[in-house]
């Protein structure tokens, strides 16, 4: 599977339009009409005040989608995302009932769990050459067994700490809330991480073709096994900032941004196949579902039809831009 | 010429890609009961037009006529019922399913509207055996198989859906001499029964075996049709790059001394069967080929000393020190300085979607940034370098590599591995496909690098680059080296007789012996 | 003759498969402590026919080199059909049946068209139509429940057992593979299902007919979920909109195609592979209770295997000898 037999189109296009990245342009459109839309409902749908909270649920969403964002550019796919933002969620509490460098290292003994799995992930998809889609659904079935198994099928008891809650539900001097600053901060890491380091040049190598990145002296297989790691503790990160803002774990709590995430990054004009997109187009994707979800909500649609036109939504825009190439 | 009705006539076909023209208002004529054969650089639209014939592809304007009446094929199961039938390289056999299958694969035989399994394996059979596939067992799942079995499959396969018009791109390029012999006897007899040919090679004595006419393509037109056998080999490469054409290699310096230390040296190197107790030496300044048939464990050498191949037995050391190379990574550190440009330069050598700049400066791209992160203005201070070093004709260095030509593309290639600057260079077969200008650049290219002290190891299927360039030439025979020739003793009957096995004073022009390789 | 070794090689995964069930299901029957009944194996086939079906609908899919994520959704939405419509009389009923396989179809022709049409990428579009089905399953059983008239003569008949102990759904799972697979394998447009997902290039070149074949992939795929979605109304008598199940049946499907040796890159594998894929996941499920293991360990103990066993088939790796067979 190779990402260059589609949009053979954009090729050929001077340099400057080709700039202008029709995926984003699209997903940023849309959000406009949908604010456009949603205040014919209601004018509240323009206030300051629901944007931003729209912002800031959009940023547990946003850490997800750019943790499987590096996944897919890599042309795999991680699907342990569920239960590793539950284990990032519930071990960072779990850590706060050990006194006081437990309440200290919460956060960072959560990630580091979610770490862990996205290195069994890695080391799985890398050296063991296991198709993605299956090693992290496995791992993601055992990070459930253990969450299941360590909670007793309970709710899990512990609580966040203040850190947690902090980062979640706090706001900056400017009234910014601080979830969407670690969104920011994330984001930024990623771009940087994209566009300016050896690390962001091989991942898109090795999606466009790892052959060639391997003949050219890249340890492919370093750099696959990392970016996952990168993916579960993001994914954890969001488990993190969801048990921050709830103020403590669930059980399932992940289940709802899989596919969310997945979408985002694809309706932001990645390729699924990898190896192409910008990480603009996943904070439009993001901010579009987040949107659209809470549109849907807020008119009081029943649940039946928020999800068809959730699935509807993902088709019509992906047949916009998301055709692959004839074979002709 | 005759003026018989052409069995098939394409006229004023004309199709682009993007900015490239691959085919310009261009037009042929195939009779029945001749073979026509097609000649042109890579780039010049054979396989275009080929494509557009066999419903492939889709011309932007033109038209085709099948005895008389005009046709057009939205895909290539028209084409085939039409009785047009083109036998890729291997490209259309379906590696999971077996030999049968994959022959049968259009209209298979039904019992029940099922597939009918003894009857299909009875059709492949037959067809194997005009193929001269005998020894292919129907059963076999043609991944299975080496490349030389899947081209005859390929064959018989094109055999079983009674052509009117048989079309052969580069259909031997991996058969044995012996395969080669059958495979023409079979296209003789379709011939005289009155089947239409068109033979695409590169291998001009093949072409003097088979054709009856020839047809020269450049830049997407046809520039002339002449009868096969009534001009020379220099009038048609002149004809096919448009220009007056001399082989024009640089001269070649006075020899190595051999007491000077090497910066390569090999011993007893072995890898599964392929490769057999080889051991070889490379000083600066040398540019040491690779000859023999292809396939004779050639690929896999380079590979091996590469660090790509695991379980690789024997000795390498690099400047009398050893070199345990385990990675294509440890190769080009600057310990070992070593670069490999691959086979393929599509799926090897580039990622083509990603623009010209990321591809240059890939292999060097640790020693333009520090701590991980990429020092901008050194990549692009460096990217300029190459392109003006070699002459890379590109459009600005942010579009996509994939768009540039053929010739420009393994330019990328080459200019992203001097970026390392390496001390032992390895190529594989780095001019295939190439044009004849860009293939002289090349040549000036490697003869610089030799002169200002790196090693080079050349494996190349074109008995003239390795006279023109090299100065020792291993023949290497089935995965061991069965001769080496020193300067002088480089000559075309050397090379072939030491490829076929054969003493050099035994191997007679025009005496072939059926050997296979 | 070496035919027979061919033959074998032909089916490869499908006896690892069985073997697996078997040891399985033999260390199953013999740690029960009622033993190897008629009973026992009743109830271990009324469930594990379940995740066949699905298993087998994912199995179409994967052999096109595509992925179904939407098959759970459709199972959902054919029990929530069926628990309407199979009501009333045996004709009724059995109108209702043919009603809710109808549907199945339909739903997996769209997924078809899609992917064929639109040029989607299946993942996706599976992804954004599971939405839409499970939307309108919700809309049909917002809360769990049943017809006052649901036809369970028709239920009890396809759960029951017959003389000399065989579950009644083992026959059924033996009927569909004998009427639809068999058939499918053997005709030309299965075998272009299997070019297709061996060599999408190489069939167009040769001519077969790929539209053809992934159409009738999608819509025989769509057709068994609702087998699987229909047995699940037989069991329960009711309609359920159960978003986790879903999701939970989909990603076992493709567990169980994994474990029955189907290539997720297409062209490999066969449905009765899947099955006993099916059947040997289900079954590690149950060894839990048999061994008087805690119940919440079952997750994890599934995790864990089908972990191994997916590492277990990578072993070959350390026989290749050119890395270069290891990059695309």
């Amino acid at each position: 599977m190779s990402a260059d037999e589609s949009r053979p189109l954009m090729m050929w296009l001077p340099a400057r339009l080709r700039r202008i990245d029709p995926a984003v342009a699209t997903a940023f459109g849309c959000t406009i009409l949908l604010l456009f839309l949603g205040s014919l409902y209601s004018t509240e749908f323009l206030s300051p005040a629901y944007l931003l909270q729209q912002l800031k649920v959009a940023s547990f969403l946003g850490v997800i989608a750019t943790g499987m964002m590096v996944v897919i550019l890599l042309g795999q796919i991680d699907l342990s995302v569920p239960w590793v933002v539950a284990v990032g969620g519930m071990m960072a509490c779990a850590a706060t009932a050990h006194g006081e460098i437990g309440l200290m290292f919460a956060i960072p003994f959560g990630l580091l769990c979610g770490i862990a799995l996205g290195i069994v992930n890695g080391i799985g998809v890398a050296y063991l050459r296991i198709p993605s889609m299956i090693i992290t659904l496995s791992v993601n079935a055992v990070a459930q067994g253990l969450m299941v198994a360590y909670t007793g099928g309970f709710s899990p008891q512990d609580s966040a700490s203040a850190a947690m809650r902090f980062i979640a539900t706090g706001d900056t001097a400017f009234g910014i809330p601080n979830a969407l600053v670690v969104w920011g901060l994330i984001g930024a890491g990623a771009v940087f991480l994209f566009t300016r380091t050896t690390f962001g040049r091989a991942i898109y190598a090795i999606g466009n073709r790892e052959r060639a990145a391997y003949l050219s002296g890249i340890d492919t297989q370093r750099v696959v096994m990392i970016a996952f790691a990168i993916s579960g503790g993001l994914s954890a990160l969001g488990g993190v900032l969801l048990a921050g803002y709830a103020s403590k774990a669930a059980q399932a709590m992940g289940d709802a941004y899989l596919l969310p995430s997945i979408a985002a990054v694809v309706l932001g004009g990645t390729s699924i196949l990898g190896g192409r997109g910008s990480y603009l187009g996943t904070v439009a994707g993001v901010i579009l579902i987040t949107l659209l979800q809470s549109i849907l909500s807020v008119m009081q649609m029943e649940e039946f039809g928020r999800q068809i036109i959730y699935g509807v939504v993902i088709i019509v825009m992906l047949l916009l831009y998301g055709r692959e190439r004839l074979l002709r | 010429m005759d003026a018989a009705v052409p069995l098939f006539h394409v006229e004023g076909v004309s199709k682009r890609y993007g900015g490239v023209r691959a085919l310009e208002e261009a037009d042929l004529s195939v009779y029945s009961g001749r073979v026509h054969a097609i000649l042109g650089e890579n780039g010049a639209g054979k396989s275009t037009l080929i494509k557009v014939m066999a419903g492939v592809v889709a011309p932007d304007k033109g038209r085709m006529t099948l005895e008389g009446r005009e046709v057009s094929f939205p895909d290539p199961a028209a084409a085939n019922r039409a009785g047009v039938v083109c036998i890729f390289q291997e490209l259309s056999l379906i590696p999971d399913l077996s030999v049968a299958d994959n022959i049968v694969i259009s209209n298979p035989p039904k019992r029940f509207g099922l597939i009918d399994r003894r009857a299909q394996r009875r059709m492949a059979e037959e067809a194997l055996a005009r193929a001269g596939g005998e020894d292919i067992h129907p059963m076999t799942p043609v991944k299975d198989l080496p490349l030389s079995r899947r081209q005859i499959v390929e064959i018989a396969k094109a055999l079983a859906r009674q052509p009117r018009i048989l079309i052969l791109d580069e259909a031997t390029s991996a058969l044995t001499a012996a395969d080669v012999t059958k495979v023409f006897a079979v296209l003789k007899r379709l011939r005289s029964e009155g089947l239409a040919l068109l033979y695409i090679s590169h291998r001009m004595h093949e072409i003097a075996e088979i054709a009856d006419e020839c047809t020269v393509f450049r830049n997407g037109r046809n520039v002339a049709t002449y009868r096969a056998g009534t001009k020379t080999d220099n009038e048609v490469v002149e004809m096919m790059i448009g220009r007056e054409y001399s082989h024009v290699f640089p001269p070649k310096p006075a020899a190595v001394p051999s007491d000077k230390p090497p910066i390569l040296e090999v011993r007893n190197l072995s890898w599964t069967q392929r490769l057999r107790d080889i051991s070889l030496v490379a000083r600066p300044g040398e540019v040491v080929g690779l000859g023999g048939l292809d396939g004779q464990g050639q690929r896999e050498l380079l590979l091996a000393l590469f660090g790509v191949l695991k379980g690789v037995s024997g000795e390498m050391l690099i400047d009398g020190k050893p070199a345990p190379i385990s990675s294509p990574r440890v190769a080009k550190s600057r310990k070992f300085g070593m670069a490999l440009i691959p086979e393929d330069r599509k799926t090897e050598g580039l990622m083509l979607p990603m623009a010209v700049r990321a591809n240059l400066s890939f292999a060097a791209l640790d020693r333009l940034s520090s701590c991980g992160v990429i020092d901008r203005p050194a990549e692009s201070a460096s990217v300029q370098d190459m392109i003006k070093l070699l002459a890379i004709r590109t459009d600005g260095v942010d579009i996509p590599v994939g768009s540039l030509s053929g010739g420009n593309q393994q330019k990328v290639v080459i200019a992203k591995w001097l970026m390392v600057t390496p001390r032992i260079i390895l190529l594989n077969d780095p001019t295939r496909g190439i044009d004849v200008g860009t293939k002289q650049e090349i040549y000036q290219l490697l003869r610089k690098l030799a002169d200002s002290g790196a090693a080079i190891i050349f494996y190349s299927t074109d008995y003239d680059e390795l006279i023109g360039c090299c100065n020792r030439v291993l023949v290497l025979y089935d995965g061991a080296v069965k001769r080496t020739l020193v300067e002088e003793e480089i000559t075309e009957r050397a090379l072939i007789a030491s490829a076929l096995n054969i003493a050099a004073d035994q191997g007679d022009a025009g005496i072939r012996p059926a050997v296979s390789a | 003759m070496r035919d027979w070794r061919y033959r074998f090689a032909e089916q490869r995964g499908t006896p690892l498969a069985v073997a697996i069930f078997l040891v399985m299901f033999v260390i199953y029957v013999s740690n029960h402590p009622a033993g190897f009944t008629a009973n026992v194996v009743q109830t271990a086939a009324n469930k594990g026919v379940i995740l066949a079906f699905v298993a087998m609908a994912q199995t179409f899919v994967v052999l096109t080199a595509g992925i179904d994520l939407s098959v759970g959704m459709i199972f959902i939405l054919t029990n929530c059909l069926g628990s309407y419509i199979v009501t009333g009389s045996m004709g009724t009923a059995a109108l209702g049946v043919i009603g809710v396989l109808v549907v199945g179809l339909v739903c997996g022709a769209l997924n078809g068209l899609i992917v064929i049409y639109g040029r989607l990428q299946p993942i996706v579009t599976t992804i954004a139509t599971g939405s839409i089905y499970y939307g309108i399953a919700l809309w049909l059983r917002p809360q769990p429940g049943s017809s006052d008239d649901f036809n369970s003569d028709i239920a009890d008949f396809m759960t029951s057992q017959l003389p000399g102990g065989i579950p009644m759904s083992l026959v059924a799972l033996f009927v569909i593979v004998l009427v639809v697979w068999l058939p499918f394998r053997r005709s030309e447009v299965g075998r272009a299902v299997y070019a297709t997902g061996s060599s999408e290039v190489g069939a167009y070149m040769s001519g077969v007919p790929i539209r053809r074949a992934k159409f009738a992939a999608y819509t025989l795929s769509g057709l068994l979920s609702a087998v699987g979605g229909l047995y699940f109304t037989f069991i329960t008598y009711s309609g359920v909109a159960s978003f986790a199940d879903g999701g939970t049946y989909t990603l076992y499907s493709i567990a169980a195609v994994v474990l029955g040796g189907v290539s997720l890159f297409g062209g490999v594998g066969s449905a009765v592979g899947a099955i006993f894929g099916a059947l040997a996941f289900r079954t590690i499920g149950d060894l839990i209770f048999v061994f008087d293991l805690e119940p919440l360990w079952q997750t994890l103990f599934q995790g864990i295997v089908l972990l191994l066993a997916v590492c277990i088939g990578s072993a070959r790796l350390f026989q290749v000898r050119n890395r270069l067979e290891l990059f695309t």
